[in-house]
């Protein structure tokens, strides 16, 4: 399909909002608004980015397949998501997402025969003291029990459009693409729709009620130069060194609690200190000037003798082929130029040297 | 519901939520007039460099869960180099159980844009980007119409305010990969690439996006700097604990009275949020909760009294994280729990790292096994021996993440575990769920 001029002169503003040499980064909003003309992102959109872009399609379609919002087949109207990561799980999101599937007759990323809704069950949503949530079109649904759940679908289906709790009133999906790819909601008053909800105010309403505000607020403080906060830290120090005491004798070192049973199969490795692995991994991740990072558990460096010279490998190598059994025609190992042409032709032939027709296999009960 | 005490009460901080009491907050015309843009004026007077320093004065640690102290961050920005600078600030909220940053871009979304503003005068950025959530539409509206106005208004664009500092401004919406809230994923993903982690070093402070020097900051962050503007480091100081200085919106969720956003001093004891939300829900006893998403290793009853801040969480075994405290009680089963979390996680693997791609992979399937009433004893030890191999074992911080609930859980609540195994606990999933699950 050819893209509508509208659409050409769109993706020339979003590469406009790049470096002039970083055009690649307009990719992300290409990809959502050739969604908006089609509702999927078809090999024709894919070729449309590659085209304005001078990528090829391999590149475009590398993206495309990698995001969850990109959706690879037609979609309805309406794009019903059920969040049942954990929290909302927990509090009833597999319910409605099992409700709706079985009412509508289809499953994940599947649309309804009227092409009205595509149903799919999200992760979290990041709305989690709304819970259990779902969003159509990603405008949020708050609190939502299988009936009112149900209630929302099929007042699409019949031509309505419900209020979502909080966002704009909606739109249909391929008018969404638009706004994602960056594109202001021209809608005459959508942005101004939705006020907060009152899981979100909940602190503010307790501060306020009890008349709870931080104290010391004043917008004129002055900003100190470098130099002057550079001269008091100076000073701050030599005072503390001048108050410091004798040092303390060493503190004798505490003997290491024996660790609990976890059942890892690495006991040899000594975790360098008692922090829990996970921390002890992500203070790894942040290094700063300051800190000192040990060494991940398990990182094993070659301290009790000279690394391994690279023959050593081979050597091993070569051992581990000779005691190989040989295979069961008595020949060596391996393929022979020979034995790969015969096993085509038993293929060909449907009479494989391991017997059976390919039709047996669903009733080996392998696959129930 | 009981009225929590004084003295719980007197540790709500409210510093960046306070202005989403004002419904019109997102408007221009309602932002100025409550204190918006004020911060922008006196930073432009400023020395760049004296506005680093501020930052680093205030002990600010980033917001987005691994806690970097920000000034640090901003200062390893090189001067004078030569190349063009970059602030990314990282939108792309997705962490379960965190929902602070989508309320504060939709009712308060200049407060990110005057940020972003100061932060990138301070590194000397000419370009800053927005990385938002593909899903957060309401939010990315907000923010859009809150950065046309500033552009309308001078605040953005050539010559901010007269000051001779241009800035750029894009809103650019994700599509949906929990992996580009990685720093470096997203800066492959905003240059238009799969959303991959990239090795580090280099870090991105000297070969960030383009290769160029970037700071890549958290929502919280950067809207906490037009305060610290204003209010001076040592007024930001009063809040928290000594090395967790300021505020922080701990995002409360699941079985208490009242879920929702509560903005304390850093270092509130989970005790204490709970009080603030009421309690817990009648009929449910605190069994097990995440301090910070589901990253962050489980904690439980015993825990009610560990300080939230960097150092207390991480002291209890934990990590501080995003604070999104999940709360679920002796109703909930944390090895289902667990088993929702690894589903997610292996959804979201990006795939570059076998030890993340393959390992989650399989956890989730003995997972199933166990849930299904057909786990072993042996299952236990092959899920400690899979979390060994992927904890430290790829390039960015998932495949860590999705080991926190596994040995977690195991440490305290091995026997909800034996209970499946030895035919105490009715399975939960049935075959049928075995075969068809995604």
């Amino acid at each position: 399909m050819s893209f509508s001029e509208t659409t050409r002169a769109r993706a020339r503003e979003i590469i406009a909002r790049y470096p002039a040499d970083r055009s690649r980064s307009a990719l992300l909003p290409l990809l959502h608004l050739v969604q908006s003309e089609e509702g999927y992102v078809s090999p024709a959109g894919v070729e449309f980015c590659a085209e304005v872009l001078g990528l090829n399609k391999a590149q475009v379609g590398a993206v495309a397949t990698f995001y969850t919002m990109y959706k690879r087949k037609p979609t309805g109207e309406y794009l019903v998501s059920v969040c049942t990561n954990t929290m909302c799980d927990v509090l009833g999101g597999q319910k409605v997402y099992d409700t709706l599937a079985e009412h509508l007759g289809v499953g994940h990323e599947e649309t309804t025969a009227d092409g009205k809704i595509t149903l799919e069950h999200a992760e979290c949503l990041a709305a989690c003291d709304y819970g259990p949530v779902m969003t159509v079109n990603y405008d949020f649904f708050d609190n939502v029990e299988p009936q009112a759940a149900l209630d929302v679908v099929e007042e699409l289906r019949a031509g309505g459009r419900p209020m979502p709790t909080r966002g704009a009133r909606l739109c249909t999906l391929k008018e969404m693409a638009v706004q994602l790819a960056g594109f202001a909601d021209e809608r005459d008053g959508a942005v101004a729709d939705g006020g907060p909800g009152e899981p979100s105010l909940r602190g503010l309403r307790l501060a306020e009620q009890h008349g709870v505000s931080v104290p010391g607020f004043d917008p004129k403080t002055p900003i100190r130069s470098k130099a002057e906060a550079d001269r008091a830290a100076a000073e701050e120090k030599a005072k503390a060194e001048a108050a410091k005491p004798a040092p303390e004798p060493a503190k004798a070192v505490e003997p290491a609690k024996p660790e609990a049973a976890t059942g890892s199969t690495a006991p040899d490795v000594k975790a360098p200190d008692a922090k829990s692995p996970q921390v002890r991994t992500a203070e790894t991740r942040q290094p700063d000037a300051g800190t000192a990072v040990p060494d991940a558990p398990g990182t094993k460096m070659p301290v009790d003798g000279p690394a391994p010279a690279p023959r050593d490998a081979r050597a091993a190598e070569a051992a581990g082929a000779a005691a190989n059994p040989p295979a069961g025609d008595g020949k060596p190992a391996g393929d022979a130029a020979g034995a790969q042409e015969r096993n085509l032709k038993e293929a060909e032939s449907g009479t494989g040297a391991d017997g059976g027709d390919p039709a047996d296999a669903s009733g080996t009960g392998v696959r129930k | 519901m009981t009225t929590p005490r004084p003295e719980t009460l007197a540790k709500l901080t409210p510093v960046l939520t306070k202005r989403w009491l004002s419904p019109d907050a997102w408007r221009l015309g309602t932002y100025e007039k409550l204190d918006g843009y004020a911060a922008l004026r006196k930073a432009l007077k400023a020395h760049p460099d004296d506005l680093i320093q501020l930052i680093k004065d205030s002990g600010l640690r980033g917001r987005g869960g691994a806690g970097f102290p920000t000034g640090l961050k901003w200062g390893f920005i090189p001067q004078g180099d030569g190349k063009p600078h970059y602030l990314v600030v990282n939108a792309d909220e997705g962490e379960p159980g965190t929902c602070k940053d989508l309320p504060l871009m939709t009712h308060d979304p200049h407060s990110l844009v005057e940020g972003v503003i100061i932060a990138s005068y301070a590194i000397r950025a000419n370009r800053a980007y927005i990385y938002i959530r593909g899903e957060a539409v309401h939010a990315a509206r907000r923010l859009r119409s809150a950065v046309d106005e500033a552009y309308a208004k001078g605040y953005l664009g050539r010559n901010v305010l007269g000051s001779g500092f241009d800035l750029d401004l894009v809103v650019h919406s994700g599509a949906g990969a929990y992996i580009c809230g990685e720093e470096t994923a997203l800066l492959d993903s905003l240059e238009g690439f799969r959303g991959q982690p990239r090795l580090r070093p280099p870090f991105p402070a000297t070969h960030g996006l383009y290769a160029s020097p970037t700071v890549v900051n958290n929502v919280g962050t950067i809207a906490s700097v037009p305060y610290i503007v204003l209010g001076g480091a040592d007024w930001w100081k009063t809040m928290g604990t000594e090395k967790s200085s300021g505020p922080m919106i701990y995002s409360l969720s699941g079985r208490i009275a009242n879920p929702g956003q509560y903005e304390c001093s850093m270092g509130i004891t989970l005790r204490e949020l709970i009080e603030l939300a009421g309690g817990m829900k009648p009929g449910h006893n605190l069994k097990f909760w995440t301090p910070g998403g589901s990253s962050t290793p489980l904690l439980t009853a015993e825990h009610l009294d560990v300080p939230l801040d960097f150092e207390g969480v991480a002291g209890a075994g934990s990590i501080l994280g995003t604070t999104a405290t999940q709360i679920f009680s002796d109703q909930d089963c944390p090895v289902y729990a667990t088993y929702r979390w690894l589903e997610f996680y292996h959804h979201e693997s990006c795939g570059k790292c076998t030890p993340c791609r393959e390992g989650n992979y399989w956890m989730v399937r003995v997972y199933r096994r166990i849930l299904a009433g057909q786990g072993t004893h042996e299952d236990l030890d092959t899920l400690l021996d899979t979390c060994d191999n992927i904890l430290g074992r790829s390039f960015c911080g998932l495949g860590d993440g999705a080991t926190s609930s596994v040995t977690s859980s195991l440490k305290y609540f091995k026997q909800d575990y034996l209970d499946y195994i030895e035919g105490r606990t009715a399975p939960k999933l049935s075959d049928k769920s075995l075969v068809g699950a995604h």
